[in-house]
Order: C-alpha cells, then sequence, then structure tokens
C-alpha cells in the first residue's frame, strides 16, 4: 500500500463552525493534507473574523455566512458546494454553543436555542449533505464521511450541563441510526461520532469567563485548573488533537469505522 | 508516504499471522523500526525478510520471559514507543455449559492474563525512555466484549476484561504523570486467515462467508489492513489526548439494531 503525504487529495470538505476551535483546526488539517474545504459560521463574509481566517486559510478554502439551524441557510450551502465544486466527501458537523446552570432556571427559549443549533443543526447539515455525498462517495475508497461533533458531555452527565448533555447525546444516537440507515441502503457514507473532552477553545474561554461572571470562579485559570484536575492526562487537548481524530476518520484508514464513537478526552470517561 | 512514526520503536505481540502481521507491516511502512512476538516461526521468518521486523519467540503468559524481551528491546534500541497487545486465542473455548476448566484456563491465561503482562511490561520499559514515560499502548479487545458470544464463553469474558485494564491502566498512567496512552479497540468480524479457514471448511463456504458479510450493517467484513490503519492512528503522536478510550472498528455492528 502506498501511503501519500497528502491524503485528502481531490476531496471536498464542508465544515460548520469552521472561523473558530476545532472546526477552523479541522478545515486547516484537511486543507493541509490536499483537499478542498468550505467553511461555515455565522460571521459575515466581509467581517474581520472571518477576511483574516481566510486568508489564512488560502486558494483552496472559500467560506460562506450561514446558521446551522436554519434549513435554507443550509441549502445555500449545499447550492454553493455543489456549484464551486460537483461534490462533496466529508462533512463535519461542528458548530455548537454551550449552556449551563440549574435546570430550575433555565429558560424554555435558552433550552430551545441549544437544541436549535447543538442538534437540529446536525440533523439539517446531515440531511442537506447526504445526496451530494451518496452520488460522491464512490470516488474514493472507504466512502464520503460524516463526523458529527458530540462531546464528552453526549456519553457522561456533569452538573448545571444537562441541556448541554441532552443536545450532545441527541448527536451521539442520531449518528448511529444514520451509520445503519446508509449501511443498510449501500449508499457510500459512513457516520461517526467525536467525543472531545475538554479542549482550548475560544468556546471553553467564553464558558469558563461565563462561570466566573456569575461567581462560581475568581478567574477562568481556576476553572480550567479544575477540569485539568479531573483529566487524566492532566492538560487540556489542542484542537489540533481533535482535527487528526477527524482527519483519520475522513480518510480511506477508517474505511471499516461506521457508527462509532471517537473519545478525545485524555482518559475523563476512563474514570 | 507518510511517515508519521519515523524513529519510533514498536512491539507487537502475535505478529505472525491476521491482524498482528498486518500492523507489523503497517507500523513498518510508516517509519517504526518493528520487534514482534508469537508462536508461528515460519511465518515469522517470511515476515521479517518482507519488513525487517524482528521476531522473538515469546507466550505471553510467561511471565518471566517479559523482563528479558524489553531489556533486549531497550539494548538494541534505545526505546520502546508503540505496543499492541494482540496475541489472543479461543482454543478450548465452549458455552458456559460446554467450557472445561482447561479450556477456560487456557484462555484467560492469553487473553486475559497474557495482555495484563504485556501492558505491565510495557510500561515498564517506556518509563526507561530517555525523555522520561512515554508511549501508546493499544490492546486489541473484540466488539463480543459488549456483545458476547453463546458458543465462546471465556472469550467474550476476557475481551470484556481487557477493556476495563485498559481504561484502569490508562488512570492510573494519567495520574503518575506518565505520558503513556493506552486504549482498546474492538473489532467487528475481520477478514483473517482464520474466518477464512473456518468459512471454506464449511459444507457451503458462500453461505458462510455470506452469514459473516451479514453481520455488520455495511455487509462486509472487515479487512486487515483497515484494523491496522487504526493501530497506526492510535500508536501516532496525532492521537495524543486519546487514552482510556474504546474504539469500536465494526461496520456499525454493534450501533445497534438493523430494523425492518
Amino acid at each position: 500500500m502506498e501511503l501519500s503525504a497528502q491524503r485528502l487529495k481531490g476531496r471536498v470538505a464542508f465544515v460548520s463552525g469552521g472561523l473558530r476551535g476545532i472546526g477552523l483546526a479541522c478545515a486547516e488539517r484537511f486543507l493541509a493534507e490536499g483537499a478542498e474545504v468550505v467553511l461555515s459560521d455565522l460571521d459575515a463574509a466581509d467581517s474581520d473574523t472571518a477576511r483574516e481566517v481566510m486568508g489564512k486559510l488560502g486558494q483552496a478554502a472559500s467560506y460562506i455566512s450561514a446558521n446551522v439551524a436554519k434549513e435554507e441557510d443550509w441549502e445555500r450551502a449545499v447550492a454553493l458546494v455543489k456549484e464551486r465544486h460537483g461534490k462533496c466527501h466529508i462533512l463535519v458537523n461542528n458548530a455548537g454553543i454551550d449552556l449551563t446552570g440549574p435546570v430550575e432556571t433555565l429558560s424554555l427559549e435558552g433550552w430551545r436555542r441549544i437544541m436549535s443549533i447543538n442538534t437540529d443543526g446536525v440533523f439539517l447539515g446531515t440531511k442537506h449533505f447526504v445526496p451530494l455525498m451518496a452520488a460522491s462517495g464512490a470516488d474514493f475508497h472507504g466512502g464520503a464521511s460524516i463526523i458529527n461533533v458530540s462531546s464528552i458531555m453526549g456519553l457522561v452527565g456533569m452538573n448545571e450541563v444537562s441541556a448541554y448533555n441532552a443536545s450532545k447525546g441527541a448527536v451521539r444516537l442520531f449518528t448511529k441510526g444514520i451509520a445503519i440507515e446508509f449501511a443498510q441502503k449501500k449508499m457510500p457514507i459512513r457516520a461517526n461520532s467525536l467525543h472531545p473532552g475538554f479542549v482550548e477553545t475560544p468556546l471553553l474561554k467564553a464558558g469558563f469567563q461565563r462561570w466566573v461572571d456569575q461567581g462560581f470562579a475568581e478567574k477562568p485559570d481556576d476553572l480550567v485548573a479544575g477540569v485539568v484536575g479531573m483529566t487524566p492526562i492532566g492538560r487540556l487537548a489542542q484542537p489540533s488533537e481533535l482535527a487528526a481524530a477527524a482527519f483519520f476518520l475522513a480518510s480511506e484508514d477508517s474505511s471499516y469505522m461506521t457508527g462509532g464513537e471517537l473519545v478525545i478526552d485524555g482518559g475523563y470517561t476512563a474514570q | 508516504m507518510s511517515k508519521r512514526l519515523e524513529g519510533k520503536v514498536a512491539l507487537i505481540t502475535g505478529g505472525t499471522t491476521g491482524i498482528g502481521a498486518a500492523t507489523v507491516a503497517r507500523l513498518t511502512e510508516e517509519g517504526a523500526k518493528v520487534w514482534f512476538t508469537g508462536s508461528k516461526e515460519e511465518a515469522a521468518a517470511v515476515l521479517c525478510v518482507e519488513t525487517g521486523a524482528v521476531f522473538r519467540k515469546l507466550r505471553v503468559q510467561d511471565s518471566a520471559g517479559w523482563p528479558g524481551l524489553i531489556d533486549e528491546i531497550i539494548a538494541a534500541e534505545g526505546h520502546l514507543d508503540i505496543v499492541f497487545a494482540n496475541a489472543g486465542t479461543e482454543s478450548g473455548d465452549a458455552s458456559i455449559e460446554d467450557v472445561g476448566i482447561e479450556g477456560w484456563d487456557n484462555v484467560v491465561s492469553v487473553n486475559q492474563t497474557g495482555v495484563m503482562l504485556t501492558v505491565q511490561n510495557a510500561i515498564k520499559g517506556m518509563k526507561r525512555n530517555p525523555e522520561g514515560p512515554r508511549g501508546s499502548i493499544i490492546i486489541n479487545s473484540s466488539m463480543n466484549a459488549t456483545r458476547p458470544l453463546g458458543n465462546y464463553v471465556t472469550y467474550s469474558v476476557t475481551k470484556a476484561a481487557v477493556c476495563a485494564l485498559a481504561k484502569s491502566a490508562a488512570v492510573h498512567c494519567g495520574q503518575q504523570g506518565y505520558a503513556i496512552r493506552v486504549n482498546a479497540i474492538l473489532p467487528g468480524v475481520v477478514e483473517t486467515p482464520l474466518i477464512q479457514q473456518i468459512m471454506n471448511s464449511q459444507p457451503d463456504p458462500a453461505a458462510a462467508r455470506a452469514m459473516y458479510e451479514g453481520m455488520a450493517p455495511m455487509k462486509r467484513m472487515a479487512q486487515l489492513n483497515e484494523v491496522a490503519g487504526l493501530v497506526a492512528y492510535l500508536s501516532s503522536d496525532e492521537a495524543g489526548f486519546i487514552s482510556g478510550a474504546e474504539y469500536a472498528i465494526d461496520g456499525a455492528t454493534t450501533a445497534g439494531m438493523m430494523g425492518v
């Protein structure tokens, strides 16, 4: 077997929530492996963040401002990918938000918002990309690959994280359901979920800052020390370490893996 | 060539055939220096010529044999970075009603005690690495850890046991401050020479093949190089935050029910 250095050459990937954190790391890794990448996020296309990131990512990457909770935005995204590339081999449903607090204080509006982004977003992305991915999957051994970013919070519960737990648990089983569906219909699409532990991302930083603002801790570093202390490996994950797992699931090396869950948590859920 | 494992030294138990042999080849291709153990000396000799790997005869359940092997690897290579605890057996196994104490003891000694000794000695070896305790240990469990077989009680029990062993060792290493990761992989039905032999010995080999292929929603068996690809990933520094995990590689077999 010949192992080439650019192992995603000729493939097209779509990454939601691609301007920061795990999504951005996935886009960077896929590009380094030779893929063409379309990424989406909420930021306007002419915003400073979008311009800066897209400038760094280069010609093989393109951007669409889209809300994963809106069906019409997914229709636009698929249309753009079709027009620009005609194919899609990799979909990373990554966009997500958090919501924390005692369950009796959570508003229904807040609950619906996290569900609409973390859960509806994964469903809608899958729904709208499946026809194009089914048509593109036969291009490569191992087929097309859907990578749904769940969380360790989709496997185990945590104090005052119930809404996030629910949204990520749904992603885990949705992924298994579609994996079986595609396999039984002999559609060339695999689907797996990723379960990051505590990752050094803007989402984590913002969440910890909010906890500090609410008086749970003096400073974000105390909260970081807390979760690091609960993680056997004794550090936070870097986004690139999640991107490596997404790359593995996108590549031919994972051709027999579907319906699986890849836990990348430094041993957190092994305890 | 992608050379993620350049400069690393790997040890694979049960490396002479099947998943073990495919992993010897794959880790070598990615740049690792590979040592492997097993009992089939002729097959081992061929693999050594093909890959440049080093073979040492060792029964994994032989606790007295382990320190010498680890000493030899460290003396020759200076370090040990990857250990794949792959050796396994089902010889003598049967259902709960039929299994004899000899069969039970044999499977437990290889699949469970042997894996414990492999991981224990791997950690001892990795603690001697020049840059401090560092490395990746991968245990070959099975989907039967979570979906036990009625006619192979001991095999199923030992495969579940080593998942807990992986997690316990991972938590221990993390808490000790070692950069040693421990994970388990859970393959579904893999098209190994053993499975091919079983299929071909049936009155209707095609029906036997269809039965095995039908067990996975993907409607095929895993190929050896697909399992080796997962081991290569978990061996590499790319998997640096993965520890204490169980990775299924089963074409969705354990993901759920097929439905109607």
